[in-house]
């Protein structure tokens, strides 16, 4: 019992990174039909961004938590005006030629400068050691990552579900050109809309430093997954990118403790769900088929 | 109110409308008929500004509205029906109705819409798709009341609709008409059609090829039904 307990509980924080990262990717999806390629270059220079500003600046871990989101957002709203926006109009291969080569020059400025090891980022000390949950101990900082990411989530939830704006967003994210002929300026979301999906994966990536190797390709590993997550969630669905999230990440926990002994199952768990997903529901599990304006 | 000269669309390289001219005085209900694929939805939404690609002059009130996008056509007063009533299942129904800002001097107030439509209000805080089809339709023709529309632009509103429906249809488009607004509909019910509407266009193959008042509809339905195909 007290096994299947800590399997749960690191499903769910695993889960967690999948739910802001998915969370992120939906919304940018929704709102400009782009599948962003470079999501998880974000996280990783989230990551290595709270590395850099300790090492190099001393800057500690809750102000790299507020800067590094911010920050990202900026970058990504002032890369979608450069670039992104020109994509919305054209074949999806050049969506995938842009934000995957995005992706490569991220990680290649990362490596030229500070190499391809992993860099050590300690967790700050109001967050170590262990909580003791009468069962089990289970380490505060992940304590502290599932309740901040729940918290994020629902947070975004209630702006989504409880604000004009999240309404606004809403409809623009499941018909944008249906929300244009009702007089809304979907364009004027369009920006800060995909800031805040990459403000999201700075988060995601602040919250992994301290328990992820921070390396230039630590995003590039979890992206595949994150991927299969907003697929099985349904593209564009905003709760089903969480939800998805969080299941996938118990389904990922429980297939490595307890399918260990079938290592092609348990390490290939997540595609098996996602390609069972597909044919039972194309359009994902809370995705709907694209409707006409 | 609206005029349309020398109109033509493509898709892709296939031409749909071909230099289309028509004109909807203010207060007006014209139906536009034809058969499947003569282009109807096409010219709707060119006037909606939700075709691309699009030659020609759309004119709203005197003014050329053709280079536009679509929210600023709505801001003028443009309401959009569309054919699929165009509900968001991640609204809820009050969300669908007050997601659209009024645009016209005359907009109903959710009240309003509620007292006419009390199975709306019944199913407010329900996601639209979660209506009947009926439902649904109502509540896509509420909405642009509420935005206080002046110009409707709807793509078969009774389709698929039972006969009790395609009444109360008739009933708010009468209404509606009664309070100044303009609609310009897409119709393959000659009956509803004549039943509503002041004129008629007959789009053929991209082209209006002919424009008929109520009698001479009624006169020749046997002829147009079948040529309809209906």
């Amino acid at each position: 019992m007290t096994g299947f307990l800590q399997n749960t509980f690191n499903g769910l924080v695993s889960g967690a990174f999948y739910a802001l990262l998915a969370l992120g990717l939906a919304v940018i999806f929704g709102m400009l039909r782009v599948v962003n390629f470079a999501h998880g270059a974000f996280y990783m220079l989230g990551a290595f961004g709270a590395y850099v500003l300790l090492t190099e600046a001393g800057v500690p871990f809750w102000a790299a938590l507020v800067i590094m989101p911010l920050g990202l957002a900026l970058l990504g709203m002032a890369l979608e005006r450069a670039f992104i926006h020109r994509l919305t109009r054209l074949d999806p291969l050049y969506n995938f030629l842009l934000t995957f080569g995005l992706t490569l020059i991220l990680q290649d400025l990362v490596k030229l400068r500070y190499g391809v090891q992993s860099s050590p980022y300690e967790t700050p000390s109001a967050l170590s050691g262990s909580v003791d949950f009468g069962l089990f101990d289970f380490p505060t900082y992940r304590v502290f990552i599932l309740g901040f990411a729940v918290a994020v989530c629902v947070g975004v939830w209630w702006a989504l579900t409880r604000t004009r704006v999240g309404m606004v967003v809403r409809a623009s994210t499941e018909r944008p050109e249906l929300t244009r002929a009702f007089g809304i300026n979907v364009g004027r979301w369009v920006t800060p809309v995909f800031g805040f999906g990459i403000g999201l994966a700075g988060l995601a990536g602040v919250l992994a430093a301290p328990m992820r190797a921070v390396n230039p390709l630590m995003g590039a590993d979890l992206i595949i997954v994150v991927f299969a997550v907003v697929v099985i969630g349904g593209l564009g669905s905003i709760f089903g990118s969480v939800a998805a999230g969080f299941g996938i990440g118990l389904v990922q926990a429980w297939g490595e403790a307890y399918l260990s002994a079938f290592p092609i199952v348990s390490q290939t768990i997540v595609f098996i769900v996602m390609a069972v997903v597909l044919l039972w529901r194309p359009a994902g599990l809370f995705g709907r088929e694209e409707a006409p304006a | 109110m609206l005029r349309i000269e020398n109109l033509s669309a493509w898709y892709g390289e296939a031409q749909v409308l071909r230099e289309v001219g028509l004109e909807v005085k203010a207060g007006e209900v014209v139906t536009l008929v034809g058969r499947n694929g003569a282009g109807k939805s096409t010219l709707l939404r060119c006037v909606m500004g939700l075709h691309g690609g699009q030659r020609g002059t759309v004119e709203l009130d005197g003014k050329d509205v053709g280079k536009l996008p679509a929210y600023k056509r709505a801001r003028l007063g443009l309401g959009w029906v569309p054919d699929d009533r165009g509900s968001y299942a991640t609204l809820t129904v009050t969300e669908n109705l007050t997601l659209p800002p009024t645009v016209g001097p005359d907009p109903w107030s959710l009240e309003r819409v509620y007292e006419a439509f009390p199975a709306l209000y019944e199913r407010r805080d329900s996601a639209a798709t979660m209506l009947s089809g009926g439902e649904q339709q109502m509540l896509a023709l509420a909405r642009v009341l509420r935005m206080g529309a002046r110009l409707l632009l709807c793509d078969e509103p009774t389709e698929g609709l039972s006969p009790l429906l395609v009444q109360q249809v008739g009933d708010l488009l009468r209404e509606a008409k009664k309070h100044g607004v303009t609609v310009l509909l897409v119709e393959q019910n000659l009956h509803f059609a004549t039943g509503v509407a002041d004129r008629h266009y007959l789009l053929a193959e991209g082209r209006i090829a002919e424009a008929m008042d109520n009698s001479e509809v009624r006169s020749r339905e046997r002829e147009l039904l079948s040529y309809l195909g209906i």
